[in-house]
């Protein structure tokens, strides 16, 4: 403990020094100090433990960082001192984990063409395009497969070439028991995973079904089925990750890599196939990659510009496949964004909706929650309690399952309000007026109204509530003197209670405007957008708005994914927002709160 | 009801000035005509829903005579005997989730918070900037970022990667934190410096500053907070249909929608029976909360 001289010194310090010394206490009691080292001990262990998995795994980089982090972090909490750093160090590691690190990589992607089609590094494309690129002729020989695997646990495949029994006509012999076609098996082969097939003498092999002629070619034994130096491999006890590399696996046939056999369809049969590219990698680190065409030597593709294999290298050359790699391709996402004609459309019209949803949404939630408040701010009303607790009911229900409620509501065949409140009848599917069968969710401009509709629903309670806080804030004297003063209840709310009530509820009518901006989960979980219009080759709806399109862009499976394209929307929406809610804090003088 | 106020005999011995009808009518009977019909606005979806979840049947139309098409609670047993939909596991892992979230993010944001409101560093003010403005991104597009994180750490660390409740957890946390801290921010702001004065004089250390005094000067509005977080993780529907794979590994957000995602198994009745376990616990703690709920949310706007 310290004793009173140090204390009072230190206070009066305190005004000359800066401010923190007045918490930087020198003394920690023995628990204090017993949690911080269990607290750290917990983290340290973690620590090790992941240390442990990227050493394993030589990711040499990501490795350092962390042995950085930790030390970092042992070193803020055991050193004496630097008190806002031990209290803002795990938010710190948490916001730049998931935050910082998301705006960065979105930032970055918003310059690449990050897409389905632009999915990985030219390594990565490379081997895409080597290993879907190959012919299988009709006539290919095929392979009855048995599974082994070597000495070292490699998985091997022993091939038995397989060819159908014919008849004198040529037509297929049946088994009479089981009606399938039999095969006769001569050539076996040995593939083992990383190196070439290799012929295998019949005279070691077991068969099937072993008999004291299957040492000559073309008797009736079935296929190989182990081999002396290899184990059987039970492939049905493996995990579908195993598994799934077992259907990747290819065994050329020689050095030329043309030539390989892999498996067709199931496991148990595998066909010879043909390269269409060859792959040239001089040095091996993809500084002069080509794709050579095997079956025409002289068309020879190199990587281009935009992230694929062109003729020649060339930028309008014929591209050796769809798939392609990530490149940096400057501006030219923000260039579709503004200058595509195809884009601007539809885009236009988004944006619009977007500000009418935003606003209208604010507006008819505020206004139906202002007249509640103002309905309600009467002290001779009765049961206004009761009032409150049903109407923030919409508010306290969880927002996805309104979504989905009003969905089935709207439904326009059987839904509530079409059925019940408008009494059409049941199940109705003309688009008769007579009959009130009201379009909702399928008609654009219904859909708008729909929407607005449920998010009022959704939004009044907030609204109503906040405006009642906001209106037994207003102090009752300045109130009661306009009275004496003469003012009229109208008067009163026209010219003290609004004014009042527009600057205390400024920041929140506009954090409510830049929320409903952003209000993805309403629009994509009642309507998806839709109606949709796909004209455009967008995946356009009457009543997206930018988060719901860009959402789509990114992540819609129909037209294909672009991150490219969808980060730098998100970019530009980021930049709107925050510029549009930092002049309003700073017109609410919210600065002048931080200062 | 407590509204039927209005005298219809004649007055006896006038203890209070009481109304007549008409005047009754004029001044406040026809706010609870509005009333009322605000009521029902507000209430019938879910009166609708609580209809469908014991209706008989599967179809959206087959309670639309509100409670009257006969009583079932097939729906309910259903909720819990679906081996592909396994709906208790949903629900444990939605409030496993929410709470651990709504419980750490509110303490990570209160340190930073104490920091921003107690001491004085450089980049304080620059740090508020950043955190009001990071919030802004729209996080909802920064899954690919956050897909592709998850995917590498799992690599390194199996129970934080993809498909996990912990990594979800993660995640929900770092995006929490840039508002949550601005918030906890204003609520400490709240509290007089001359507390922790006067502690500080008694020798307590910023420690015991933190927990023992300004944690439990602002715990409803901590408490009303993490209710709002709670909620809002829990209704995020987005983030874990991305994330999580495995039946078993869903929140009911995503869990749920199964029931009606289909359009041939559709099962209009069992999802609303989903739906009203769902929204019950939320709805009654929200009830009970009220209160500083609306003090919670004025927190940002009026001061005192």
């Amino acid at each position: 403990m310290r004793n009173d001289g140090e204390k009072s010194t230190t206070l009066v310090k305190r005004k000359k020094r800066s401010s923190n010394s007045l918490y930087d206490s020198t003394t920690t009691s023995t628990k204090g100090w017993v949690t911080k080292i269990i607290l750290l001990g917990i983290v340290d262990a973690v620590a090790v433990f992941a240390s442990f998995m990227l050493f394993m795994q030589e990711q040499w980089l990501p490795l350092i960082i962390e042995i950085a982090v930790v030390a970092l972090v042992n070193w803020i909490y055991i050193k004496r001192g630097s008190l806002p750093a031990k209290y803002l160090a795990p938010g710190l590691a948490f916001l730049v984990a998931f935050q910082i690190s998301v705006l960065v990589f979105s930032f970055f992607t918003a310059f690449t063409n990050y897409s389905t089609a632009h999915n990985g590094d030219i390594k990565w494309s490379t081997g895409a395009i080597l290993q879907t690129n190959f012919a299988t002729t009709d006539d290919a020989a095929s392979y009855k497969v048995s599974w082994l695997k070597d000495s070292k646990g490699r998985p091997a495949e022993l091939l038995s070439l397989q060819e159908l029994k014919t008849d004198v006509n040529g037509e297929p012999i049946l088994d009479p028991d089981t009606g399938e076609a039999l095969f006769s098996y001569t050539d076996i082969k040995l593939g083992v995973q990383g190196e070439f097939v290799q012929a295998v003498d019949r005279a070691i092999v077991t068969w099937e079904k072993p008999g004291p002629d299957c040492l000559t070619v073309g008797s009736d034994c079935g296929y190989a089925v182990a081999i002396p130096g290899y184990d059987a491999l039970d492939v049905n006890a493996l995990s579908k990750a195993k598994t799934n590399a077992l259907y990747e696996l290819k065994f050329w046939e020689d050095k030329s890599r043309t030539g390989f056999i892999n498996l067709a369809g199931g496991l148990d049969t595998a066909v010879a196939s043909t390269q269409i590219y060859r792959f040239a990698n001089p040095g091996g680190d993809y500084s002069k990659p080509s794709l050579t065409k095997i079956a025409d030597p002289t068309l020879v593709f190199k990587p281009s510009k935009d992230g694929y294999y062109r003729q020649d290298g060339k930028i309008d050359g014929e591209r050796a496949s769809e798939t392609g790699w990530q490149v940096f391709v400057g501006g030219q996402n923000f260039g579709v964004i503004f200058g595509d004609q195809k884009l601007r459309e539809p885009l236009l019209k988004i944006i619009s909706w977007t500000i009418i949803f935003a606003v209208l949404s604010v507006l008819t939630t505020f206004i139906v929650g202002l007249a509640i408040a103002l309905l309600f701010d009467d002290a001779r009303l009765r049961g206004k309690k009761i009032y409150r607790s049903i109407m923030i009911l919409p508010y306290a229900f969880p927002g996805f399952l309104s979504a989905y409620v009003w969905k089935g509501l709207f439904n326009q065949k059987y839904g509530f309000i079409n059925t019940v409140i408008l009494g059409q009848p049941n199940g109705a599917i003309n688009m008769d007026a007579s009959l009130n069968n009201v379009p909702w969710l399928v008609d654009g401009t219904v859909a708008k109204i729909a929407v607005l509709l449920v998010n009022l629903w959704l939004g009044f309670p907030y609204m109503f509530l906040i405006t009642t806080g906001a209106l037994q804030a207003i102090p009752a004297e300045l109130t009661e003197s306009a009275t004496i003063d003469g003012a009229t209840p109208s008067q009163i709310l026209r010219l003290i209670k609004m004014p009042l009530l527009l600057v205390s509820l400024a920041p929140l009518l506009i954090s409510s405007f830049a929320f409903n901006f952003n209000n993805f989960s309403i629009i994509y979980l009642l309507t998806g957008g839709g109606p949709t219009n796909t004209a455009t080759g967008y995946d356009a709806g009457e009543t997206d708005i930018l988060i719901t399109f860009v959402y789509k862009i990114a992540f819609s499976t129909g037209t294909g994914r672009n991150y490219g394209l969808a980060s730098a929307f998100s970019i530009l929406i980021f930049l709107v927002v925050g510029s549009m809610s930092l002049i309003s804090f700073r017109r609410t003088k919210f600065l002048e709160d931080i200062n | 009801m407590t509204t039927t106020n209005a005298p219809t005999v004649a007055p006896r011995v006038i203890k209070k000035k009481r109304r007549s009808f008409p005047k009754w009518a004029v001044t406040t009977g026809w706010k609870h005509l509005i009333g009322l019909g605000l009521i029902v606005y507000a209430i019938f979806p879910i009166l609708y829903i609580i209809s469908v979840s014991v209706t008989p049947g599967t179809r959206v139309d087959d309670a639309n005579n509100l409670f009257a098409n006969g009583f079932s609670i097939d729906a309910y047993v259903n909720l819990f005997n679906d081996p592909d939909r396994p709906f208790a596991r949903w629900f444990a892992n939605s409030v496993i989730v929410g709470l651990t979230t709504a419980l750490l993010s509110v303490f990570i944001c209160s340190l930073a918070a104490y920091a921003f409101s107690r001491l004085r560093f450089r980049g304080r003010r620059g740090g508020l900037m950043t955190l009001i403005l990071i919030q802004m991104y729209p996080s909802l597009l920064g899954l690919v970022a956050i897909y592709g994180i998850l995917e590498n750490v799992g690599r390194v660390f199996p129970p934080l990667g993809l498909d996990s409740l912990l990594g979800l957890i993660m995640v929900y946390l770092g995006g929490s934190l840039g508002g949550g801290t601005y918030l906890m921010y204003g609520f400490f702001n709240t509290v007089p410096k001359e507390i922790d004065e006067a502690a500080a004089l008694d020798g307590a250390s910023h420690a015991r500053i933190f927990f023992t005094i300004i944690l439990r000067l602002v715990s409803p509005i901590l408490a009303v907070q993490m209710l709002l977080s709670f909620i809002g993780i829990i209704s995020d529907y987005v983030l874990p249909s991305i994330l999580m794979t495995h039946a078993e590994n869903l929140t009911f957000a995503v869990g749920l929608q199964q029931f009606i995602a289909d359009p041939y198994t559709k099962d209009w009745t069992t999802f609303c029976a989903g739906a009203v376990l769902v929204a019950a616990p939320v709805v009654a703690l929200f009830m009970y909360l009220q209160r500083y709920i609306v003090s919670g949310l004025m927190g940002g706007a009026v001061k005192g």
